[in-house]
């Protein structure tokens, strides 16, 4: 007889969520919305992540992209890897193993009243939009709000329909760059770092929250160091092998930090201690 | 709870009673000039004069392999729990400490029923040491002896064994025992003599410093010459983390039967020192220098998991990575006291 804890609750056991909506961004990425079978919703806070779970395939982490102030969630798939490419495969009504939300997300009661400036590099724009999001459902909490948003090529560009329509609303203000020259492009060319001196009078007193791949980080850092932004209003969201999604598997570890846990979102004055995190 | 005295006549009466019970009975046996923990088949099997055994009990707690779900491929995920009422016999103070050091990671924050479900069906007969090992510094960690996390804790005696039954499941153990007695204060007294004899045998290796020390120690170290110096020999095999008894990372993987139509998910050990332990989607590697995955596991044991577990170190001495590294530079001790030459604490 089994004298066990096996009626306790099992952290690694996903439930199933459907999709109700889905549509290709770019050509490697796709946009899916998911409801949870159970009728709950996730009940995440911006920035936080889901372990998504494809059976026979394996599990990956995926940022949430959008606001808890939406029914149902959205997530923002690039293809590379297993189970990226099944999940590519799959149209409405199909199903999905989802665990969390994990991740401590963006600390929101440090960001009250405070304007925030988004600085995005490519799919780093996918976890930012829960906040951006969140934020223009709930201007009373916040200052302004101001996008920086670089991709590689035109045709990499995504969520292009809602970018359109930030533009054209008053609450927030967005600058778009792309590195590489394009013919059916007018706007900035050149990589995101340029646009902050745009933005000079935001860089002191803002949250300024960073999102991109690996290699952003430095430059934007070096970037705003040249503005004395303080370091403690610096915020970085951080890509890491994240497995367990609970701290156990100790894949996401940067020295001792646990990302799924106490990440993937950290104030940049609190990585000092954390050589390996950029 | 009671203390009691077995003759070993006794004890292996009682033993045999064990395995020809319903619950599996492991035990440490002989394998070669070496010795492992598996399955008694009978009391003459059970060796409880072992010097260390090739791998940690962790595989009862956290097997090689173990499953943690079963699916059907379009359908709902189904827990498996598959853990059996188990007695363990013969586990040494310093791989009883390390089990305790996994119960504290494994039931905090988000409680994990797989392994927890495992550690509640084990009845834990730990056994003070008999023969040092080659490599033991168990008690240079302060692993020589342990205090708690076993059911009963045996010491040898000479012809017979201290039985302590330290909690309700291990005093249901003993009761089973024909012929125990309670043990004398003279018994009692000479356990001390025992533990007090392997504060100076399992030490083969002598930290230079106090285990609580090594946080601040490593504070100061993370440029060292030493990595470099010692990782340039590694092979990044992985051998120090799957023998050791207080490594727990592991990997999830699937895997779908022929048909297609069903599956399992199941964990396996992994370590940091293999290559593709910090891979993430992309093929960007997080710790692609093998210097600094030599350094991660070393500041996991001296840093990064004592401050998870109230600062306890996480090396308990048991010196298995010591023999397991063919280039013989896993030992944590030697590297602690060359840091120690160069830094004032
Ligand atoms: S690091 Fe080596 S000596 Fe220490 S507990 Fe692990 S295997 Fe044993
Ligand atoms: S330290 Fe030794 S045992 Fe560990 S990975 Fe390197 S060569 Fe293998
Ligand atoms: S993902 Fe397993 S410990 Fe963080």
């Amino acid at each position: 007889m089994c004298a066990c804890s096996c009626g306790k609750k099992d952290i690694y056991l996903p439930e199933l969520a459907t999709i109700t909506d889905r549509k290709m961004m770019n050509d490697t990425e796709v946009y899916i919305r998911l409801t949870l079978d159970s009728g709950e919703e996730l009940g995440h806070k911006p920035g936080q992540f889901v372990e998504v779970s494809v059976a026979g395939l394996g599990e990956c982490p995926i940022s949430i992209s959008s606001s808890p102030t939406v029914k149902g969630f959205d997530l923002v798939i690039r293809n590379a890897g297993s189970v990226t490419n099944a999940i590519h495969q799959m149209q409405v009504g199909d199903k999905l193993g989802i665990r969390g939300p994990y991740g401590s997300g963006y600390d929101l009661d440090t960001l009250a009243g405070k304007d925030l400036v988004f600085i995005c590099g490519g799919i780093g724009l996918v976890p930012q939009r829960s906040l951006i999001n969140y934020a223009l459902d709930k201007p009373e909490d916040f200052g302004k709000v101001t996008v920086l948003l670089g991709t590689k090529d035109f045709d990499q560009r995504f969520y292009q329909d809602e970018i359109a329509a930030w533009h054209a609303n008053d609450a927030i203000n967005v600058l778009e760059t792309i590195d590489v020259e394009h013919e059916k492009w007018t706007g900035n060319v050149g990589v995101v770092t340029n646009l902050i001196p745009k933005i000079e009078d935001e860089l002191t007193d803002a949250a300024i929250l960073v999102c991109g791949p690996p290699i952003m980080y430095k430059f934007v850092l070096m970037a705003l160091a040249e503005y004395e932004t303080p370091l403690e209003n610096i915020y970085v969201n951080l890509e890491r092998r994240m497995k367990c999604g609970v701290g156990k598997c100790g894949h996401c570890q940067m020295n001792d930090e646990y990302v799924c846990q106490s990440g993937p979102v950290y104030n940049y004055s609190e990585l000092g201690a954390v050589p390996e995190a950029i | 709870m009671s203390i009691k005295k077995l003759s070993k006549e006794d004890f292996k009466s009682f033993v045999s009673g064990l395995i020809s019970s319903d619950d599996k009975v492991v035990g440490v046996k002989a394998k070669g000039n070496r010795f492992v923990f598996g399955d008694l088949e009978s009391a003459d099997e059970l060796r409880l004069d072992y010097d260390v055994t090739l791998l940690p009990p962790k595989k009862y707690v956290l097997p090689q392999v173990e499953t943690l779900m079963t699916y059907e491929v379009k359908g709902e995920y189904k827990t498996e729990c598959n853990a059996e009422p188990t007695v363990l016999l013969g586990v040494h103070p310093y791989d009883m400490v390390a089990i305790n050091q996994m119960d504290a990671i494994f039931s905090q924050d988000e409680y994990d029923s797989h392994y927890m479900a495992r550690r509640e069906n084990l009845t834990i007969v730990a056994c003070d040491v008999v023969n040092a090992s080659e490599n033991v510094f168990a008690a240079s960690m302060g692993s020589a002896t342990v205090k708690d996390g076993f059911d009963v804790l045996l010491t040898d005696l000479g012809d017979s064994y201290l039985v302590d039954a330290a909690t309700e499941k291990g005093e249901a153990l003993v009761a089973k025992a024909a012929g125990a007695a309670d043990a004398t204060d003279e018994d009692i007294a000479k356990r001390k003599q025992v533990w007090q004899k392997n504060e100076e045998a399992l030490a083969k290796h002598k930290l230079n410093c106090k285990t609580s020390d090594l946080p601040g120690l490593l504070d100061k170290s993370y440029n060292h010459p030493v990595w470099e110096e010692k990782a340039k020999v590694c092979y990044s095999c992985g051998s120090c983390t799957s023998t050791c008894p207080t490594c727990y990372c592991f990997d999830v993987q699937d895997d779908v039967a022929w048909n297609l139509e069903t599956g399992k998910r199941y964990r396996a050990w992994d370590g940091c020192l293999l290559e593709k332990f910090a891979n993430v989607a992309g093929d960007h590697n997080f710790r692609q220098r093998r210097e600094d995955r030599f350094r991660h596991r070393i500041y996991r044991k001296g840093k990064y998991v004592p401050a998870k577990i109230g600062g306890q170190v996480a090396c308990v001495g048991c010196g298995r990575c010591v023999g397991a590294c063919t280039p013989g530079i896993a030992n944590p001790v030697e590297i602690y006291n060359r840091l120690l030459e160069d830094t004032n604490l």
